[in-house]
């Protein structure tokens, strides 16, 4: 009953990585608005590298890795999301705002395919993902964190992680039952990689206290490094900022930055107004279910329609 | 489906006593006795714990044959059979520790692989039956392959539903099987099968060293069986499998958006916790000799849970314990043997409320190398900054871009 | 291989359809069987009121219910009532009835109550995990039965017969009792009392809001915890007056392990209603006792009742985990 994933390599060895694909550098064409080497400095490079994407993406930076086509979900009467469409592109930083109940975790729920949407398709390197299971989904490359943190409570942090890199491994039950030499390779790799990423979201020295136990702020940098762990194309964050105080948000985007200089494409849901300008490289603004703006985040944020959807809550308001 | 939404951080005194690692341990201070226990036994060294170890079991071999005045069930129940009741409690409680310790699937017919092992094996060695016949311990893997298939027949069509759904829905097949095999004629119903196979081998008197009425090779026997699934279940447990089944046990929503392929992980947890209760089923049929369908009720099911609670949900050691003490109980104590269930039941139920994680609380160790991990935190701040030049950073094609 | 372990369990014939005896008994198994669903429909509503608020099954309900039996029993024999029709006067009998039915509603209140306060209420407080619940309910339950077991024997407590019962109608050439009628319409008045407390009442609005979002209904004022004991007295209550039309139907049906079986096949007439339906308890409780029969007529063995109540169970829970009525207790509205 073993699987095969459609990933290009095996990750069994840690840091081995096709040499023409350099993952950092080029997206600063596209994404001008920090650069990747300011962000990295203060990043070990051998944990950047460590930590950094280890599978060919179909498609090149700056061009449409995810397109979001027409979306609509409806929930009885309540249109939660209304035809709405909207792109990803490779190496950027989206930011997915709008008010409460705007239906961005709608969104991101129809994305990874917790919801069957009413219609409309989404796309990740021109495949749809119409009809796939969710655990598929994310092997394909589509990870999220939640807007109310779902960690598994009884595992230790390192052990969180590593259920997020499983998502990679390839052992089977009758390989785990006789410990076979793959699954030997994969544990030894995935205790590697597992303490990279949480040394990268800053919490290594927490890998074996139990996530429940875990201080608020470092459950939500797990969740983001075992969002990390599955190896994704696009890493979708569910207000990962909620509940922060400004200077703890401020450290998050840093985060944020790191994560995206370091090769990832992220997809960013966040309140706060402020926030997503200072990160973000294109802002898709939601509103009641429908598309209000897309675009740069300056543009959106003299866009008279922004500014009225946004009307009563305070420009920094959490939520 | 588990209640671990949002920030509320269920901390205290519970919370730091189940802190199981080495370096948790370490952080909170306080901590019961068995945490304490634990504490000194994870700071034994590698060799240290494996003389501990091999002294167990030796004792546990020598068990029936030691006889201890105080714990010995004689003379209202032979001691040597006692120890084969209690080791096959054990047995059956291991496997279903895998269904509901691990996987958080609760199984109330557990009792039905049991049966399905057990008309197996009597099936195929009975002269009463009039299937084909094969040596009593080729019928062993038979028992464990046919369960395992029942296990899988009814986990594919009720492992999609909700779990206390799937509590009912197993709660009912474990009847089920008992009315097939009053109704079906070729079950036997009351009558049953006498004479079911056992090992080979003849004393010098003659005998056979398996004799029914002898308990302690049969007892020997299954020691060894249950060491054996111990060991594998151990290696599941320290794998992908086994953190698949924890982390859908603990949030199978989050498990399956996290690429846990849910449904096929949980399918295996009933059937390999389908196989491990044939395979009791199996010796149990070999050691009485006799199966009927007299034996298979839904209270049975219900010890079975009851020993799994007690020693401590999720825990493999804790579930040989809790089963051997529900074995153990009623034979000792011939007394209070008519309250049994009543004491299990009530068992459970005080268990659930004020010690939820049975009487050897420990948690999964679900990485095969986490020591070396958790180890290295301990000893160093920082546990992946290299020594400086183990790795010269032009070697890198990453870092030297990202430079 | 296969064909040789297969045929000896194929050579006899564990398994036949006796159509023509369906046919011919098909209006009495109709009748028998809607008076058997009025009573799993009354235990039923149990299961679904407590899962409507807990989204728990309450696996002691049964034993909630086997109580109010006991009660039955023990008030009836005591008042002169025993294995043969009593010789008082009418009056007479409807009074020890009443007396009998009040005493079942109180005893299953009671347990049913205790059962929430000593056992589930201690692991809402410390927000226990979904499994600790369905362990608890189970161990409840278990406890409960080995109780009664202790204090009153293995054995069925002597047949109580409550009155002579005579035929009076005929429909299809099937002679209807008056028994069959007075317990259908019982169970149809429960119902219909139930369902309009949890509609029009203050509580019931309480009860609808903590089942819709407990979250919510606790912001807006609605105090939780005596909503979840009503919830489980109004269970105890129903389950009280099955009790009584269970004894009236099985006289010699009460014994300690009694409720088990019967809880099951309640629970999956609430699932087969739509679980959290008030409505869809009582149809379920009907269409599964139509149905067992029909299934025991047909396959000439009584044990098959509750093989088919289990089979529809399954299927109803794979192709409409949501029953016949929908599940929602809370989206019912007013
Ligand atoms: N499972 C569901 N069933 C019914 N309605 C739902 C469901 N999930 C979301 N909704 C509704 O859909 C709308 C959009 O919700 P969504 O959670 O996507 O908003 P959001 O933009 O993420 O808001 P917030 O900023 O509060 O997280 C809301 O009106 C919500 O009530
Ligand atoms: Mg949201």
């Amino acid at each position: 009953m073993s699987e095969t994933t459609p990933a290009s390599s095996d990750n069994a060895q840690i840091g081995r990585r096709s040499a023409g694909l350099p993952p950092a550098a080029p997206m600063n064409s596209a994404a001008p608005v920090n650069s990747a080497v300011s962000v990295l400095a203060d990043v070990d490079p051998h944990l950047a590298e460590a930590v950094a994407p280890d599978r060919e993406i179909a498609v090149e930076v700056g061009e449409n890795l995810v397109e979001v086509k027409n979306l609509t979900v409806k929930f009885g009467g309540l249109l939660a999301l209304d035809d709405v469409s909207f792109t990803i592109k490779r190496g950027e930083i989206l930011g997915l705002i709008g008010p409460n109940g705007a239906g961005k975790t709608t969104c991101f729920n129809a994305m990874t395919g917790v919801y069957k949407p009413t219609s409309g398709d989404v796309l990740l390197e021109g495949k749809s993902l119409k009809g796939q299971k969710q655990h598929n989904i994310t092997r394909l490359g589509l990870a999220r964190t939640f807007q109310n943190i779902r960690l598994f409570g009884e595992m230790t942090a390192l052990e969180n992680v590593v259920v997020g890199l499983d998502a990679r491994h390839k052992t089977s039950v009758i390989g785990a039952l006789l410990r076979l030499p793959r699954h030997q390779r994969e544990e030894k790799s995935a205790i590697e990689r597992g303490m990279a990423l949480l040394e990268f979201v800053g919490i290594a020295d927490k890998a074996g206290i139990l996530s429940r136990q875990l201080p608020y702020g470092d459950q939500r940098r797990l969740e983001i490094a075992r969002a990390l762990a599955t190896d994704p194309k696009v890493l979708c964050l569910d207000e990962p900022a909620a509940g922060f105080n400004p200077a703890e948000k401020e450290e998050l985007m840093v985060l944020i930055r790191k994560i995206r200089a370091d090769g990832y494409t992220v997809l960013l849901i966040e309140h706060d107004m402020k926030l997503v300008m200072g990160v973000t490289d294109r802002i898709v603004v939601l509103e009641f279910g429908r598309k209000l703006a897309d675009a740069a985040p300056v543009d959106v944020r003299n866009d008279p329609r922004v500014i009225a959807a946004y009307l009563g809550e305070p420009e920094d308001g959490t939520a | 489906m588990s209640m671990v939404d949002g920030p509320k951080v269920s901390a205290g005194a519970e919370s730091a006593r189940l802190g199981a690692d080495a370096s948790s341990v370490r952080t909170t201070a306080k901590g019961t006795r068995t945490q304490r226990l634990r504490d000194r036994w994870n700071d034994l060294t590698r060799p240290q714990q494996w003389l501990w170890l091999i002294v167990v079991v030796v004792l546990a071999y020598l068990l029936p044959v030691l006889n201890i005045p105080i714990l010995t069930t004689a003379p209202g129940n032979d001691w040597p059979l006692a120890c084969f009741s209690m080791a096959s409690f054990a047995l059956i409680a291991v496997g279903l520790n895998i269904v509901v310790g691990y996987a958080g699937l609760l199984d109330l017919g557990y009792v039905a692989f049991f049966a399905v092992g057990s008309y197996t094996s009597a099936m195929l060695t009975s002269p009463d039956s009039p299937f084909l016949h094969i040596p009593y311990l080729w019928t062993i893997p038979v028992a464990m392959a046919v369960a395992m298939f029942f296990g899988v027949v009814l986990g594919i069509p009720t492992l999609r539903l909700r779990g206390d759904y799937l509590a009912i829905v197993t709660l009912g097949f474990g009847e089920i099987v008992r009315i097939l095999a009053t109704i079906i004629p070729a079950m036997k119903g009351q009558v049953g099968f006498q004479n079911v196979g056992r090992p080979p081998g003849v004393a010098a008197d003659g005998i056979p060293i398996f004799a029914n009425s002898n308990g302690t090779p049969w007892y020997w026997l299954t020691l060894t069986v249950i060491l054996i699934v111990l060991l594998l279940v151990g290696n599941l447990e320290r794998s992908r499998v086994g953190r698949a089944w924890v982390a859908i046990r603990e949030d199978e929503d989050a498990a399956e958006i996290m690429g846990v392929p849910t449904f096929k992980y949980k399918v295996w947890a009933f059937a390999i916790g389908a196989a491990v209760g044939g395979l009791s089923g199996s010796l149990f049929a070999g050691q009485v000799g006799f199966v009927n369908n007299q034996k298979f009720d839904v209270q049975s099911s219900i010890l079975f849970l009851a020993a799994v609670v007690l020693g401590g949900a999720g825990n493999k050691v804790g579930a040989v314990l809790g089963g051997a003490l529900v074995a153990y109980i009623p034979l000792r104590f011939t007394a209070i043997a008519d309250y049994k269930y009543l004491i299990f039941g009530i068992a459970l139920v005080v268990i659930m409320i004020f010690r939820s994680k049975g009487l050897l609380p420990a948690r999964q160790r679900l990485l095969a190398y986490g020591h070396q991990a958790y180890r290295r935190i301990v000893g160093k701040s920082d546990p992946l900054s290299q020594p400086p030049g183990a790795l010269p950073p032009s070697v890198d094609p990453g870092a030297a871009v990202t430079r | 291989m296969l064909e040789l372990l297969l045929r000896p369990a194929m050579e006899n014939d564990w398994i036949s359809f006796d159509v023509p005896s369906l046919i011919q008994n098909f209006w009495s198994a109709t009748f028998d069987g809607l008076t058997f669903g009025a009573i799993y429909g009354l235990v039923a509503l149990g299961y679904t009121l407590v899962y409507g608020v807990l989204n728990l099954i309450n696996f002691a309900h049964s034993e909630v219910f086997i109580t109010g039996c006991y009660a039955v029993v023990l008030v009836l024999s005591s008042l002169g009532f025993g294995p043969s029709a009593p010789t008082m006067s009418v009056g007479l009998i409807i009074l020890s009835l009443i007396l009998a039915l009040v005493a079942a509603m109180i005893v299953s209140a009671i347990v049913a109550y205790l059962l929430e306060r000593v056992a589930y209420r201690p692991l809402r407080r410390r927000n226990a995990p979904r499994l600790v619940f369905l362990i608890t309910a189970i161990g409840a339950s278990f406890t409960i039965q080995y109780t009664i077991y202790l204090v009153r024997g293995a054995n069925p407590e002597p047949a109580i017969t409550m009155f002579r019962t005579s035929p009076i109608f005929d429909v299809f050439g099937t002679l209807i009792t008056d028994q069959q009628i007075l317990i259908v319409v019982a169970a149809v008045i429960t119902m219909i009392a139930t369902d309009q407390f949890i509609r029009r009442s203050r509580t019931g609005r309480g009860i609808r809001a903590v089942a819709q979002d407990p979250d919510t209904a606790t912001l807006m004022g609605v105090n939780r915890d005596r909503i979840i004991v009503i919830t489980f007295v109004v269970g105890g209550i129903v389950a009280g007056v099955g009790a009584l039309f269970y004894v009236m139907l099985v006289p010699s049906g009460v014994q300690y392990s009694g409720g088990f079986v019967l809880g099951v096949k309640a629970f999956a007439a609430a699932v087969l209603g739509g679980i959290g339906n008030v409505r869809g308890a009582l149809l379920g409780g009907l269409l599964l006792g139509v149905i067992g029969n029909y299934g025991q007529i047909l396959l000439g063995n009584s044990q098959w009742t509750d093989v088919v109540a289990f089979v529809i169970l399954v299927l109803v829970l794979l192709v409409k985990p949501t029953g016949i009525l929908g599940t929602s207790l809370g989206r019912s509205k007013a």
